[in-house]
């Protein structure tokens, strides 16, 4: 006799209870699991492993899927680019006038900047080793906004690497499995990066709230932005090279000072992932090793000036 | 004596199928893609499958399958795991335990509950990065993502449809 026949039949089976308990096991699961990820933690155990796995299968998997995607997009910004082609080229030629002047400029600059390097002897920072690589996959929501890139460790890149798109810096590396990493960008609510004002040399901490435009906090000096205002890498802290263009300053919908981005010029298909590790790798070892000073064994101190007896009148 | 409209409900089709979409679905749309300069959208697909859900029948499996999905869109999106599983049994719940009140619903009454269902999970989320981060997610952004996924129930509204007479006892 089965169940179903037997003195049980007319009972109510206790489903929802079942998947109530179910709810709240599956609940209590998820926040172990975020109370538990930390960053630290992520860089050993199982959350590596696991985070390396999906980067490293999502990665290739994310560039054959957006293959079709990017036909379709090509195929879309070819018909739009010859819709507006008329109006795109008035806005060329203002764009051109303008930019005559402008080079004009950049000509009288140039020299006078060449005599100032070599008056004062300043060097160009040396170039840093970087990474080309093509990105497949892109989170944009309000609480993540990264990307991931088809270089990984075993091309160089480690956790910490800043990223360039075409036209300025785009974010920097905080995953890396063997052919792919993951590239937190500037807009994400994570992210924090010193930069600088680059009229004033005004300090603040660029940081992402997920919105396109990420906020200027921590100003220092007395009111040092304007509309426009050039904002670069600082460089405190030592994570990222000072001087890499990061976007003009604007004011936010909420009146607060924000950064319209250079990197959104483009779309960030391709980026530059620099090698860049500390400071100490932008001068050669052998400068920063300590000169070898003379001991006193060898060489008599000289007698203090103050020591020497002088005759009385 | 078993009821007329009891039908079997094969997991396959009402619990894995889903899944497997939301997540291709997710995966299509993380391409780092520009239409016409404009980024595509961002949905969360699996909020409309949480909800169908919770509203076809109360069952043991659902909790399970949002919260391997929430670890692959916190693997896939670069979000703390366990974030996006908190996120989808937030639309669950509410529509597991009010599953009486959807219950002969219709179909616009049934599209607002998911919308604030959506506004719901999507306000813990807000409060949970605004918390571990010290930064307010921007609420445009927010309304954004909430409009695009409360626009997605017409696929959860379709499932249910085809589920939510398969067992009356549980009504």
């Amino acid at each position: 006799m089965s169940l179903r026949d037997g003195p049980l039949s007319d009972m109510r089976p206790p489903v929802r209870w079942v998947a109530t308990v179910a709810l709240a096991v599956a609940a209590v699961t998820a926040v172990a699991l975020f109370a538990g990820d930390r960053r630290e933690t992520m860089r050993s155990g199982v959350y590596l492993a696991a985070r390396q796995a999906v980067g490293g299968v999502a990665g290739p998997v994310g560039a054959v899927l957006a293959i079709p995607a990017r036909w379709i997009a090509g195929g879309l910004g070819a018909a739009g680019a010859y819709i507006d082609a008329g109006a795109r080229n008035r806005e060329l030629e203002t764009e051109l006038s303008t930019a005559r002047g402008w080079r004009d400029k950049a000509v009288a600059l140039a020299a006078e900047n060449t005599r100032y390097r070599a008056m004062m002897g300043v060097r160009t920072d040396p170039p840093i080793p970087m990474v080309f690589a093509r990105t497949v996959l892109d989170a944009r929501g309000p609480f993540n906004n990264s990307r991931l890139a088809d270089a990984g460790a075993v091309r160089g890149v480690t956790e910490g690497n800043p990223a360039l798109g075409e036209h300025g810096l785009v974010g920097r590396v905080t995953g890396v499995a063997p052919n792919a990493s993951r590239i937190m960008l500037l807009t994400d609510v994570e992210s924090r990066t010193p930069v600088l004002i680059a009229r004033t040399n005004g300090r603040a901490i660029l940081t992402g709230d997920g919105s396109a435009a990420p906020r200027l906090a921590w100003l220092r000096t007395h009111d040092p932005v304007r509309e426009g205002d050039r904002v670069l890498t600082s460089g405190d802290g030592g994570v990222i090279p000072r001087g890499l263009p990061v976007g003009a300053a604007v004011r936010g919908y909420d009146g607060r000072w924000r950064v319209a981005l250079d990197s959104d010029a483009s779309p960030v298909d391709f980026v530059q992932i620099l090698l860049f590790r500390d400071f100490a790798q932008l001068t050669p070892l052998a400068e920063l090793q300590p000169r070898v000073l003379p001991s006193a064994a060898t060489a008599a101190p000289a007698p203090a000036p103050m020591a020497t007896p002088t005759a009385k009148p | 004596m078993t009821a007329p409209s009891a039908r079997p409900l094969p997991v396959t089709l009402w619990l894995l199928a889903p899944w497997l979409a939301c997540a291709a679905g997710q995966i299509v749309l993380a391409a780092p893609v520009r239409v016409l300069g404009l980024q595509l959208p961002e949905p969360v697909f699996a909020f409309a499958a949480a909800f169908a859900w919770g509203a076809i029948r109360p069952s043991p499996l659902p909790p399970i399958a949002l919260l391997v999905m929430g670890v692959f869109l916190d693997a896939l999106w670069g979000a703390p795991i366990g974030f996006w599983a908190l996120c989808l049994l937030a639309v669950y719940a509410p529509a597991l335990l009010g599953r009486r009140i959807l219950a002969g619903a219709s179909f616009p009454v049934l599209w607002g509950w998911y919308a604030a269902a959506c506004a719901m999970a999507l306000g813990v989320g807000w409060a949970i990065v605004a918390a571990r981060s010290g930064t307010a997610p921007d609420l445009v952004g927010v309304f954004w993502q909430w409009l695009v996924t409360a626009a997605l129930y017409p696929f959860a509204g379709r499932l249910i449809e085809g589920y939510e007479e398969a067992d009356v006892r549980f009504r």
